[in-house]
């Protein structure tokens, strides 16, 4: 059974739509990865999936319960964790307490606690009294990720995790993922960086001016297809 | 000298009745960014409340006392979920003015239910007691018992928002609504369970206000000026902060009032303004925002 269906979804800013009739089907511990330009609508696509943007009922269900339009705090409770563009910690908060934060609203059962995220990124025990946002863009990212594993969702959402990272970080950061999925948790990555993201996904969609334009298993997909997609030529 | 020891001691003291007015203003400030101009009547508002517990039940005022603490969490609660949650967005006028009509709303309820007459919450004498420090000095009971009040107060809001999960869940709302949400945090219960907490505050404000002092219903425009200008002397954020404030007011007062009766009220404002001069963002503010 699938763990997330998204089908026929629309969103709009306002009067602006930014994303038209998008469909997509996640399987429990699947990793899927959302590529496509700047403006294509991965993010919108996320918003709408958390309930930062409103949705229509049935065009989001999850673990078959209709969940469009619910408010974010209770999509989150229903297992569904954010790791958010541009980590966004909590400012006057330390790190520890921005780990502690994320497990508010649902704890789960599951792998992921404090003992066992300090086992997984070390260096944040090193700097758990230190405020998130005095740490390197790497560390944050890596309290960002482990905010939203607290919560041990069934779905986590990643968006653009590798945004302003040096390349040596971001290799840090990707070498976390085997040891998320290992825990069964689904995967959606946003990401720009097409090959990073094409690595670790068991498949893709590429988003073009708010519509699905290619899907497939990354092995499946040429160089040309993906360009096409990606750019619209 | 001894006169200049009264002034400072008891102006501290006073200090510690403006610092309880603030604090319940600062929380609700930092956490949702909403500034209450209603803050003052809601303190004359648990002051009838009290006064009509006493009076309609026959309550002692200890029991009346401490029974709106809830009374006045039930009250803010419903305040913030029914009126003040609606119009809060990111416009900062729609709440302004609604607690600005909801002052006026107040007072003129108050002034229907209890008439104009002064008022005041009898104590049964302890309110004139006073302790001898020697040299011809001393301190009144109630004051003293004020200070005390205000520092407790404040010792429990600052554990509670450094030291609890709530506090960390007000902090983080505060910080950002948006990434608060992903995080499964309800803000609008949260608001309302801060609104709640700051009428407590209020509770307690009220208390002391009415066990001091004489009390109508148009008083509370009043308090809420003096509440601001602790806040804001003592900078945003911090409640340590907003006790110092409220003792510089307090001193200022207590000096200005010795000089001249009538300079009480003045020396107090212009001390504020001097210190809005010098320092625009209060003498302890905080490191962020």
């Amino acid at each position: 059974m699938a763990l997330l269906e998204i089908s026929a979804l629309d969103a709009f800013y306002g009067d602006f739509q930014a994303l038209f009739g998008a469909s997509l089907r996640l399987d429990t511990g699947e990793a899927l990865a959302v590529i496509g330009s700047n403006g294509a609508g991965k993010s919108t696509l996320l918003k709408a999936l958390t309930g930062l943007l409103p949705a229509r009922a049935d065009a989001i269900r999850f673990d078959g319960a209709a969940i469009g339009g619910l408010p974010a705090s209770e999509i989150m409770k229903r297992g569904i964790a954010m790791v958010p563009e541009g980590r966004r910690l909590f400012p006057s908060l330390s790190v520890e307490e921005n780990l502690l934060i994320g497990g508010w609203g649902r704890t789960g059962t599951g792998h992921w606690s404090l003992e066992s995220l300090y086992r997984l990124f070390p260096v944040l025990k090193e700097r758990r009294h230190s405020p998130g946002t005095a740490l390197s863009g790497g560390q944050q990212q890596m309290v960002a990720i482990g905010r939203a594993l607290m919560s041990n969702p069934a779905l986590l959402l990643c968006d653009e995790i590798s945004l302003g990272l040096a390349p040596v970080v971001v290799r840090d950061i990707y070498g976390a993922l085997p040891a998320i999925r290992a825990e069964g948790t689904a995967v959606v990555l946003v990401e720009q960086d097409i090959v990073q993201a094409l690595a670790v996904c068991d498949r893709v969609i590429c988003l073009q001016e708010g519509r699905v334009t290619l899907e497939g298993e990354p092995a499946d997909l040429t160089r040309d297809a993906i360009q096409r997609a990606y750019f619209g030529r | 000298m001894t006169t200049l020891v009264d002034i400072v001691l008891q102006g501290v003291l006073l200090g510690g009745l403006y610092a309880l007015f603030a604090a319940g203003l600062s929380l609700i400030f930092g956490v949702m960014r909403l500034v209450n101009l209603a803050h003052g009547d809601l303190i004359v508002l648990a002051a009838f409340l009290m006064l009509a517990l006493t009076r309609v039940l026959g309550l002692p005022l200890p029991v009346a006392a401490l029974l709106c603490l809830p009374l006045m969490f039930a009250i803010g609660y419903a305040l913030q979920r029914l009126v003040l949650d609606p119009v809060l967005g990111k416009d900062i006028l729609p709440p302004l003015l609604t607690t600005f009509g909801l002052s006026i709303i107040i007072q003129n309820g108050l002034l229907e239910g209890f008439s104009a007459d002064s008022q005041r919450l009898s104590g049964g004498g302890v309110e004139t007691l006073s302790l001898p420090l020697g040299g011809g000095l001393a301190i009144g009971l109630m004051p003293l018992l004020t200070f005390l009040a205000a520092i407790l107060v404040i010792v429990a809001l600052n554990r509670l928002f450094y030291a609890t999960a709530l506090g960390r869940a007000f902090r983080a709302v505060s910080d950002d609504p948006e990434i608060a949400r992903l995080m499964g945090i309800d803000n609008r219960r949260l608001f309302a369970v801060a609104m709640g907490l700051a009428l407590s505050v209020c509770a307690v404000a009220a208390f002391f206000l009415g066990m001091r002092s004489n009390f109508d219903p148009t008083i509370g425009p009043a308090r809420l000026l003096f509440a601001f200008e602790a806040v804001i002397i003592g900078g945003l954020g911090s409640l340590w902060g907003t006790l110092a404030g409220g003792v510089v007011l307090g001193v200022a007062q207590t000096a200005g009032a010795a000089l001249n009766p009538e300079w009480q009220l003045l020396a107090g404002h212009l001390v504020f303004l001097a210190i809005l001069v010098a320092r625009p963002r209060g003498l302890f503010p905080r490191a962020t925002d």
